[in-house]
């Protein structure tokens, strides 16, 4: 076996930031992972790419738009969802992608998901839940699981983390999915799914932090794939209800709703664009 | 390729075959590739990248059946196979078109 000598071209090269590369993500870190099946999805989606956008917030998932070889937004902290829901009211015919972390769409971002799912806004949502702030140092987050030990929560944590597929859902979200690093090509026939869906479509990834996560819990990133290997169980279709994040329990992974209603620019349209007689 | 029995069509099985290609200085060392290839084809080197982590390494060619998993596991786009022209897996001669029997 030979390694070919002029640096071949990785078969997603099109579509990064080469320049860029190598990425800051540290070595394990499963942002790379998600990005790749996210890249590998918008490749062979049959989309146009010249109209298509990817929107992140702030944090190390954050980092994603400005990797991707696409017309891609870093916004500020927590307003991901809400600057792409402008780019898609202003402009319908984008496909708008948000890539973020946990923190940044749940945590400070938390209201405006909410009520993005609740207006089945037409937007495709990638959440890399690495169940903490990766890039302020390992902070605790919404989404921590209950004794896991943080930098501030050196003891453990005493509270209980979101269950983003239930929250999503309860929301309105019409497209709910819940994957790992590992199971990577499940996730990227989501991510296109999701895609193509009409309405809000959701995908939390459930992906190590070493450096934050990781170092403070005694999970090296083989150990936390491990994890993924035997504490996950995939049920489709499976209520959302039973997507807690507790991998003592296990944690239910799949494609869990998949429903059609009207998309927020839809009920828009139809309410108060009124024919011009009426309107006079 | 071994078999717990062997195929009635054994002349029409082709099993795709790989070739392995490494981008060694976007390498991390994470051992990702390692750890979830199926079939055993890489191991990590002693050789160190210009990051300073120990990229994977080919050990065994042969057995590489471009899954292509190593490629889409790795966090740093840094592994990728590519497909090398099929071949039946009894060696005979035979007209193909690129089946898989994998
Ligand atoms: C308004 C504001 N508040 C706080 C911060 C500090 N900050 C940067 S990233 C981050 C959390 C990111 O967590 P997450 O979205 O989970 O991303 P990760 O790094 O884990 O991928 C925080 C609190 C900031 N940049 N801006
Ligand atoms: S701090 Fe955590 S989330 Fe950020 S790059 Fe490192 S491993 Fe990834
Ligand atoms: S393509 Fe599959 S069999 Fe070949 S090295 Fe990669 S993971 Fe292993
Ligand atoms: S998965 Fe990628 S970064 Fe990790 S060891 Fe393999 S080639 Fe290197
Ligand atoms: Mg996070």
């Amino acid at each position: 076996m030979k390694k070919a000598k002029a640096s071949p071209s990785h078969p997603l090269d099109a579509l990064v930031r080469t320049e860029r590369i190598p990425h800051i993500w540290c070595p394990g870190c499963g942002i790379g992972t998600a990005f790749s099946a996210c890249l590998m999805a918008l490749h062979t989606s049959g989309l146009d790419l010249d109209k298509t956008v990817m929107v992140s917030g702030i944090g190390c998932s954050g980092r994603a738009a400005g990797y991707t070889r696409l017309d891609s937004y870093h916004t500020t902290h927590g307003r991901a969802i809400p600057f792409a829901t402008g780019m898609k009211l202003a402009k319908p015919e984008l496909q708008v992608i948000v890539f973020s972390g946990d923190g940044d769409l749940f945590a400070i971002g938390g209201n405006h998901i909410i009520h993005a799912a609740r207006r089945n806004i037409d937007l495709t949502v990638l959440c890399v839940n690495n169940l903490n702030y990766g890039m302020t140092g390992g902070q605790v987050a919404a989404t921590t699981p209950t004794l896991a030990k943080t930098t501030t929560t050196p003891r453990g944590n005493p509270e209980q983390p979101f269950n983003l597929p239930l929250l999503v859902y309860a929301a309105g979200a019409t497209y709910v999915a819940r994957w790992t690093i590992l199971h990577t090509r499940d996730l990227t026939q989501s991510v296109q799914e999701a895609l193509h869906h009409k309405g809000f479509a959701f995908i939390e990834v459930l992906a190590p932090c070493p450096t934050g996560y990781g170092r403070r819990n005694k999970e090296r990133p083989l150990d936390t794939l491990k994890l993924y290997q035997e504490r996950t169980l995939i049920k489709n279709g499976a209520n959302p209800a039973e997507a807690f994040l507790d991998f003592e329990r296990g944690v239910v992974l799949g494609k869990f709703v998949e429903e059609q209603r009207p998309t927020c620019i839809e009920m828009y349209d139809r309410t108060c664009r009124l024919p011009d007689s009426a309107a006079g | 390729m071994k078999f717990w029995r062997t195929p009635l069509d054994l002349q029409d099985i082709h099993v795709s075959k790989g070739m392995v290609l490494i981008l060694e200085d976007r390498c991390k060392g994470c051992g990702y590739c390692i750890a979830f290839c199926p079939r055993d084809v890489l191991h990590e080197s002693t050789r160190f990248n210009a990051k300073g982590y120990h990229p994977p390494e080919v050990k065994n060619p042969d057995a590489c059946v471009n899954c292509h998993y190593c490629e889409i596991i790795c966090p740093d786009l840094a592994i990728f196979s590519v497909e090398i022209p099929p071949h039946p897996v009894n060696a005979g001669p035979s007209e193909d078109n690129g089946s898989t029997g994998s």
